[in-house]
């Protein structure tokens, strides 16, 4: 398999990738034939997305109870003694082959050559045995990607650019000369914190219904950054399993302090208080225009994907939480009554039935229509409105997962999320680890009937499925290393000028 | 007060000597004056004051911050500061407006512009001594800011020069609705001005939703201008200590000043700094003892504590604040790490021992960075950090059950713990509605060892001092414990008691 050897391999690599493309084939007779239909249809056509969507949730379930029999779905569950996702082998063949090192370098560094940006910037590697690594820093992203080759970390995670050299911090005389200067301001969101109110699924488990909240978070969010603060450069990241990061990397946002980035925080965190605490949305009135138009932006996923979707008022516990919402005694009685009557009536129904009631005198004598209008729009955001895990987004030093690296359980590769195709995002389709190893096997048989040197021009995540991902990645890093570059030019111009006064 | 280019020479610095002559010439100084009741605290003071005012002077205000201070850890409202503060303001620190026909208006003034400056000197040593600084300043202005009245308040702005730039008319049509959705007025007044201002400069405004905001432009209303005048003051007043900071070293001082400055900033210390407690005697602090102690815990630690029985699992938050409280009350690392295994016992070992040990081990200072050790790893959570700092999300246990809880089912929790007086129940729900968490807490402390308090007092084993309001989580333990065992104390106890 000529193929399988990478140009970048070098020599005292060899035996062990030999050793790896020794076990894919051989895997591959297992079940190649049948799994590469499947995986096409994952990546590419969304009718097979439906019936894919079923197998996906049995499969993580599977993962996550660490079962040992695979054999149903043999293309995408990692089997669990050659092809972990985490296994050093398949992680070395991964980082050497698809990562897209150059991308990741400019995007941190800002400039086509090396800078402080990328070189003070702290990398923490998660080693094999959960061995936690931090203060790594590295001059270029050769450098990078070789300790990465020799360490195989199953993840690693992006922390801020210091003030000096994160590896010489324990050389500087006082301690408070090394700190931290910028790093993007991030955000994530995790599904596991919408566990009260998602009907689907529990825990780490995700499907194509409940990631909507995901969808419908990145939408307020991403509105908000941009029109609001006027942030250009934001990036939302698949987080492998069960949510999102969004990296936002303008200059301006880079560079907030800690009491800047509580304050954006603050501003779009609207579920508050915890488990004991009652009611969750406490707005002021009128709404603040972020939250009308948020309100704009959720209502119709809130009729669809909530409502229809998620039934969450289907049983009589969760309906008397919905009761618990709204203000009129009298009107929660007769609402009471008639759900009582009727066991089994859908969300959909209980949700107009709090509307027709209160018309035709259902609530008491002096009903508050406003209150009742209030609390309807704040069940609405209970129920839609992004939770954020405000503690990443708050503090300058937090570090972050990496885009491009592998989750561990799912081996799915923690992509960007295209956002003007936010809605065609599918987080069962993404590609896992192992099928980009299959992928670019049966590449090769595609290859034998065509042009051998084409193959060679072609770097090999473009001979995947990662190919769509790493491409939006690569015109993300340009338009932001574009916006960089200009305003240093402009100044120059400027310093012209006065030298010429 | 010009506003000047900070690389020009201050002008009144300037130096008016001829240059040869200057090594012999006395610096002449313009004298200061105080045109504005309130002072930004600009220009550093000039005149000589003797070394009793200096210290005098210092002393008088500190009393005022400490003060200050101790009304944010008692969580007073800002008008209840206010009407706390009035008499001792005006005894130590009085500063009348221009229309007062005071005489010692220049007087005041001048104190107040010394005073300040004394302070800074002594409280930019440490990065918590400036922090706390800068915190109580900050107060300390805006409650002048407040009580100024409303000419004076703007005379003062204006001459503060900030570069705010006023709202055009046609753009205040075209964003009519946001911006009156975020001016919280009625319908009938309108609002007069609107200043533009990168929305970097009013964070607390943008934090709590008050200001609408368009790419990166915060559309204040003019009543809020007093917030952002106050931040602005904030952030000089924080860059100013830095410098401080950084200059004290060149202080270089003889032991006239350094002394009272160091005697100054000791005094300042933090009520809630660090609880260094010790086992408390005779208790048997083990793993498995704490499900009996847990009756003399508040009712926060309670709660995490019924949540972790009742779920095996706490979050990150909860675990942090409940191991902390652990460690305070004398459970040691290894009881601790048992105490946690125990209790997540719907996990494996495997899975504790990756994902939970090391923040245990973390907060006993066990592991993590050199500082986190050689401090011996955090200390307990304050009331007042539990009150104030991150408050519990969806699923969490953590914070305060009087401020993060709703009304019922907090009583329903202390129901649970067996308060079930109407009166008591009554009077908590009136503290939590006015947000005195604290005395919620305590009086349910003394609700609850209503026989042990009288018992105590009337024997005189405690003093007042000792039965002083909680503010502290482990010293609500203490009590608690002390207070129960009472009639089981022999005398070694009480040589205990007379030390802590």
């Amino acid at each position: 398999m000529p193929h399988s050897i990478s140009p970048e391999t070098d020599n005292q690599n060899m035996d062990t990738v030999e050793e790896t493309m020794a076990d894919a084939p051989a895997k591959n007779d297992e079940s190649q034939e049948g799994d590469n239909d499947i995986t096409m249809e994952e990546t590419n056509t969304l009718p097979g997305v439906v019936k894919e969507e079923e197998k996906m949730d049995v499969k993580l379930e599977e993962i996550l109870a660490a079962a040992d029999s695979d054999d149903e779905f043999p293309s995408s569950a990692p089997e669990p003694v050659r092809m972990n996702a985490a296994d050093p082998e398949v992680m070395r063949t991964f980082y050497q082959r698809f990562f897209p090192w150059r991308y990741l370098f400019q995007w941190l560094n800002h400039s086509p050559t090396p800078t402080n940006d990328f070189g003070h910037r702290e990398f923490a590697f998660t080693l094999q045995g959960d061995i936690y690594s931090r203060y790594n820093s590295f001059p270029s992203a050769d450098l990078l990607r070789k300790d990465v080759l020799r360490l195989l970390p199953s993840r690693f995670e992006i922390g801020p650019v210091y003030t000096t050299n994160p590896r010489d911090r324990k050389t500087l005389r006082n301690s408070s000369a090394f700190k931290p200067l910028s790093k993007e301001l991030c955000f994530d969101i995790d599904l596991t914190d919408y566990d009260d109110i998602r009907t689907c699924c529990d825990k780490a488990n995700i499907c194509n219904r409940c990631w909507q909240f995901i969808t419908m978070a990145i939408k307020v969010v991403d509105v908000a950054l941009r029109e609001d603060f006027g942030f250009k450069h934001i990036m939302w990241v698949y987080s492998g399993r069960r949510g999102a990061h969004a990296w936002v990397c303008d200059k301006k946002a880079r560079t907030m302090d800690d009491q800047k980035r509580r304050s954006i925080a603050g501003y779009l965190e609207v579920i508050r208080g915890g488990a004991q605490s009652g009611k969750k949305v406490n707005v002021w009135r009128p709404l603040h225009p972020h939250l009308s138009r948020s309100l704009n932006i959720l209502a119709p996923h809130f009729q669809e994907d909530v409502l229809e979707a998620q039934d969450p008022w289907a049983s009589s516990e969760r309906a008397e939480h919905l009761l618990s919402l709204l203000p009129d005694k009298a009107l929660n009685e007769s609402l009471r009554k008639k759900w009582d009557s009727s066991p089994g009536r859908a969300s959909t129904s209980k949700w107009a039935d709090i509307d027709s009631l209160a018309r035709s005198g259902g609530g008491s004598k002096n009903l508050d229509t406003k209150a009742l209008l209030d609390a309807k729009q704040d069940i609405v955001l209970e129920y839609t409105y992004p939770r954020l895990d405000i503690e990443v987004s708050k503090k300058l030093n937090h570090l972050l997962k990496s885009p491009f690296v592998v989750h561990p359980g799912t081996g799915r590769v923690c992509v960007p999320i295209d956002t003007r195709k936010l809605e065609d995002f599918d987080p069962l389709g993404v590609p896992t680890v192992q099928g980009l190893l299959e992928e670019i096997d049966s590449w090769k048989g595609d290859d034998e009937d065509g042009s051998e040197d084409k193959a060679k021009n072609l770097q090999d995540w473009e001979k995947t499925s990662l190919r769509p991902y790493v491409e939006y990645f690569r015109s993300f890093v340009l338009a932001l290393m574009k916006d960089e570059r200009d305003p240093k030019i402009k100044r120059e111009r400027e310093e012209g000028q006065a030298m010429e006064f | 007060m010009l506003r000047q280019d900070i690389n020009r020479i201050d002008p009144k610095r300037r130096n008016v000597v001829d240059y040869r002559k200057k090594q012999f010439a006395e610096p002449t100084y313009k004298e200061t004056e105080y045109p504005h009741r309130l002072n930004f605290y600009e220009t550093p003071p000039t005149a000589d004051i003797t070394l009793e005012q200096f210290e005098q002077w210092a002393i008088d205000r500190l009393r005022v911050l400490a003060e200050l201070e101790a009304c944010s850890f008692r969580n007073y409202s800002p008008a209840e500061t206010a009407a706390h503060m009035k008499p001792l303001l005006e005894k130590y620190l009085p500063l009348d407006s221009n229309s007062s026909s005071s005489t010692k208006l220049s007087a005041e003034r001048q104190k107040d512009h010394y005073s300040h400056f004394i302070l800074r000197l002594a409280f930019a040593s440490t990065e918590d001594l400036r922090r706390r600084f800068s915190r109580v300043e900050t107060t300390l202005f805006r409650l002048r800011l407040a009580e100024d009245t409303a000419r004076e308040r703007n005379a003062f702005i204006q001459s503060l020069n900030l570069d705010w730039e006023p709202v055009a008319e046609d753009e205040r049509n075209k964003y009519f609705a946001e911006l009156s959705a975020t001016s919280g007025s009625r319908k009938g007044e309108e609002e007069t001005a609107w200043y533009k201002v990168d929305w970097e400069r009013v964070p607390d405004l943008v934090e709590a939703r008050r200001v609408f905001l368009r790419a990166g432009k915060a559309y204040v209303p003019s009543k809020e201008l007093p917030s952002m005048v106050t931040a602005e003051f904030t952030k000089r007043l924080d860059r100013a200590l830095e410098l401080t900071a950084r200059a004290l070293p060149r202080l270089d001082e003889d032991d006239r000043l350094t002394p009272i400055l160091d005697h100054l900033s000791k005094n300042f210390v933090t009520p809630d700094a660090g609880y260094f407690s010790s086992a408390v005697a005779g208790a048997e602090i083990t793993a498995r003892n704490i499900d009996n102690l847990s009756s003399h815990f508040p009712l926060c630690m309670q709660h995490l504590h019924r949540s972790l029985r009742r779920d095996a699992h706490l979050k990150h938050y909860g675990r942090l604040q409940y191991s902390l409280f652990l460690k305070g009350i004398g459970l040691n690392l290894e009881e601790s790490l048992i105490f946690w295994r125990t209790s997540f016992h719907k996990i494996t070992d495997d899975t504790f021992n990756k994902e939970y040990r090391y923040q245990v081990r973390y907060a006993y200072g066990d592991v993590g960075g050199d500082s986190n050790r050689r401090g011996g790893g955090s200390s307990p959570f304050s009331c007042q950090k539990i009150l104030m700092e991150h408050p519990p999300g969806p699923g969490e246990a953590h914070g305060c059950p009087y401020r993060h809880f709703n009304l019922e089912n907090l009583t329903s929790l202390l129901q649970q713990v067996g308060v079930s007086d109407r009166s008591v129940l009554q009077g908590v729900k009136e503290d939590k509605e006015n947000q005195k968490f604290h005395m919620a807490c305590n009086r349910v402390f003394e609700y609850v060892h209503k026989n042990e308090l009288k018992k105590a007092k009337d024997e005189g084993i405690m003093t007042a001092a000792e039965l002083e309001t909680i503010v502290h989580p482990n010293k609500y333990f203490e009590r608690s414990y002390l207070l129960k065992n009472l009639g089981k104390s022999n005398n070694g106890d009480d040589v205990k008691m007379e030390g802590f």
